[in-house]
């Protein structure tokens, strides 16, 4: 939870974007610096997801600007586009694991197409990402024969793979079963305090509470809120970020973090 | 572009050939329909003994190529003291093949209806020929439709190997003109639109039934 | 009756021949169709709209044309117009190749769209370009879901391969038909080229499910995501 330089890793200024006739986002801005945890917390259809993929231009934003050590990110240059997203992990709800390829392949496929490198260097990172997150004995098991937690640390497995410098999670645990949860927020928790820069959107307050440096409150489109968990979800502090929590609070059970 | 040579020699044959080709089209796709209904409903719902021999017929007629089996009618039976005239032999043939490839749309229909449908029917008291009238048949029709669908277009493109049997029809007229004229290029480009004009005329049709036909959710069983 | 076998034993070993150059036009045929059908396909589905258009009017044209009209209006008419000068083997394998392309972009388009949207994004996430992500993601799960649909096209095209006696090509049904007009024995002779056109039908279509299983990953249905 260490908060150093000034220069933030990376800086959306003013993203907008309409989504079947509706404003999605409206001229959404943030900074987030070297080893920030940052969380979106919000109503659904307030945009989370739809910025998270902004960021890395999944959804190519209607406007506005993406900057990533200063630099910014044009998208029409397709080959600093890929370059970029090299440099930025993205966990998806749905995991997206490659369903043609065991664990260890959609580890390493990237590594090999992407960055070119050597097959048996790659299967060896791709084993030691695999096990880093606690899954190394399922390498050559399917998707589809994997539990839901183990699909999602698979999926972290992959994005960690490239050295990203900024990891996007989009709601990692939502789909999962109530008892995997648990073991996906631990290696999240892992990544954090060994210094990953993260923002991620999630539904998980008790995670929210002990591990976002700054929570960010979303709701149709806008940044409502700002600011650490100590500022806007102290009790009877009256943020609408402390209203939300305590709705979530009384619809989900909360897993030890 | 020789206009004369269209107006005057190519596509008076090609319609002449058109009507031949609508008189093997028509009667093949209606009886043949009707048979790969009896047939296809035997497969799905009959004896066993009797299933095995709708299945053996469907297997043979899908399993073998068509000329195959125009040639056996009209060169083979001769063989036997049987001589069917063109026409005969090919409308016969087109029959025996098409049915075979409907009764394969309509057991899989018939097939893809569950079983809690007919309980439902016999516990409200239907016999079993009211189940199937109001509530079987008008379901496997909808799911059956588009195989259907699709094997009627087939008919209407295979129509053309009755000029292989020595049956006049819209692809045998363009042979002969093209073969007299050395114009082969500009008589089966005509004749090639003549096709997809019927072709997307009955497939257009056919969509417009499906449509009328739809039921919300109604899908692939 | 003794003499229509007498005849077929006579001529069998002929007839085989003739299966042999039927069974080297189909596979010619299914393969170039296989590279016709994948690139209509990714047109269609990744490319862009003008284009996606031209693909489907392809589609359209070869797939409402009889089989028959196309031999012919390849052979004795555009190929001769282009100055092209092709033995009608060739031009078979070339005419029924485009036509089963027609027949199976549509396998293949449906395979790849039945696909969750999920996979696409992963693989840009990664950094892949979509030509990458088409190659190494999309593909392999889109073909080995169309192999079904594959076999079904071979026997059609199998079954259409029995028309290119009428150019001329010595496969089973021009050696049928040549010994069937000397030897006048033509029940028993179109039923063995049945029998022969059954057979590999049956054939092919065990082969492709020996393909199936081998390329089976575990767990994975059709379609789950």
């Amino acid at each position: 939870m260490t908060l150093s330089e000034n220069r933030p890793v990376l800086r959306a200024e003013n993203i907008s974007k309409v989504l079947g006739g509706k404003q999605i986002l409206r001229s959404v801005s943030f900074e987030l610096q070297k080893g920030e945890m940052k969380v979106l917390i919000g109503p659904s259809g307030g945009g989370k997801s739809t910025l998270l993929q902004c960021i890395n231009f999944l959804i190519p934003p209607d406007e506005g600007q993406i900057f990533l050590d200063d630099e910014e990110i044009h998208i029409h240059r397709k080959r600093d586009l890929y370059a970029y997203r090299q440099k930025v992990g993205m966990i998806f709800q749905d995991f997206n694991l490659f369903d043609h390829l065991n664990a260890v392949e959609n580890v390493s496929i990237a590594l090999r197409k992407v960055k070119k490198i050597a097959k048996k260097e790659a299967l060896e990172r791709a084993m030691s990402e695999l096990e880093r997150v606690g899954v190394g004995d399922k390498a050559n098991l399917y998707p589809a024969q994997l539990s839901g937690g183990q699909k999602q640390r698979v999926s972290i497995a992959r994005a960690l793979a490239m050295d990203p410098e900024v990891m996007l999670l989009d709601e990692p645990t939502s789909a999962l079963d109530p008892e995997l949860i648990g073991e996906v927020l631990a290696v999240i928790r892992n990544l954090a305090q060994d210094g990953m820069t993260m923002i991620m959107a999630t539904h998980q307050m008790g995670f929210v509470r002990s591990l976002a440096d700054q929570i960010l409150f979303m709701q149709e489109g806008e940044i409502i809120e700002q600011g650490p968990p100590s500022e806007l979800l102290t009790p009877g502090s009256n943020t609408r970020a402390l209203q939300f929590c305590s709705k979530m609070d009384e619809l989900y059970e909360e897993p030890e973090v | 572009m020789d206009w004369g040579f269209y107006t005057q020699e190519l596509i008076p044959a090609l319609n002449r050939g058109l009507v031949k080709t609508m008189l093997l089209i028509l009667p093949s796709a209606s009886i043949g329909l009707f048979m790969g209904i009896v047939v296809g409903t035997l497969r799905a719902y009959g004896h066993p003994v009797l299933r095995k021999i709708g299945d053996g017929y469907a297997g043979l007629f899908r399993g073998t190529p068509l000329v195959v089996q125009l040639f056996v009618l009209y060169f083979g039976l001769p063989n036997l003291g049987i001589y069917l005239e063109p026409y005969t032999a090919a409308v016969l043939g087109f029959i025996l093949c098409t049915s075979a490839y409907q009764s394969e749309y309509i057991r899989g229909g018939l097939l893809s209806i569950r079983r809690g449908q007919m309980l439902a029917t016999q516990a409200l008291g239907f016999s079993s020929f009211q189940s199937m009238l109001w509530v079987i048949i008008p379901q496997a029709v909808r799911r059956a439709l588009p195989g259907c669908s699709n094997e009627i277009i087939y008919l209407i493109k295979y129509s053309s190997l009755a000029y292989i049997i020595t049956f006049i029809e819209l692809t045998g007229e363009g042979k002969i003109l093209a073969t007299k004229y050395f114009r082969f290029t500009e008589v089966f480009l005509a004749i090639g639109f003549y096709y997809l004009i019927m072709v997307t005329v009955a497939d257009f049709g056919l969509k417009k039934l499906e449509k009328r036909l739809y039921i919300p959710g109604f899908g692939k069983g | 009756m003794t003499e229509g076998l007498l005849v077929i034993k006579e001529s069998l070993p002929y007839l085989l021949e003739g299966a042999g150059v039927t069974a080297s036009a189909v596979v010619g045929a299914m393969l170039l169709g296989l590279i016709i059908g994948v690139f209509l396909a990714v047109l269609q589905v990744y490319g862009p709209r003008s284009l996606g258009r031209l693909a489907g009017l392809y589609v359209w044209f070869f797939r409402g044309v009889p089989v028959l009209v196309l031999l012919f209006l390849f052979y004795f008419g555009l190929f001769s117009l282009m100055g092209v000068n092709l033995s009608a083997f060739m031009s078979v394998i070339l005419v029924l190749g485009m036509t089963s392309g027609a027949y199976q972009s549509q396998i293949y388009r449906g395979a790849i769209e039945s696909l969750p949207y999920g996979q696409l994004k992963a693989a840009r996430a990664l950094g892949m370009s979509d030509w990458k992500a088409i190659k190494y993601i999309i593909l392999p799960q889109a073909l080995r879901l169309s192999i079904p649909g594959f076999s079904n096209e071979y026997s059609i095209i199998l079954k259409d391969s029995a028309l290119a006696f009428v150019l001329g090509t010595s496969e089973i049904m021009a050696r049928t038909h040549f010994v069937a007009s000397r030897t006048y024995q033509h029940l028993p002779l179109y039923v063995t080229a049945g029998i022969l056109y059954f057979i590999l039908t049956w054939l092919g279509v065990k082969a492709l499910r020996r393909l199936e299983d081998k390329a089976r990953i575990p767990g994975y249905s059709h379609h789950h995501g």
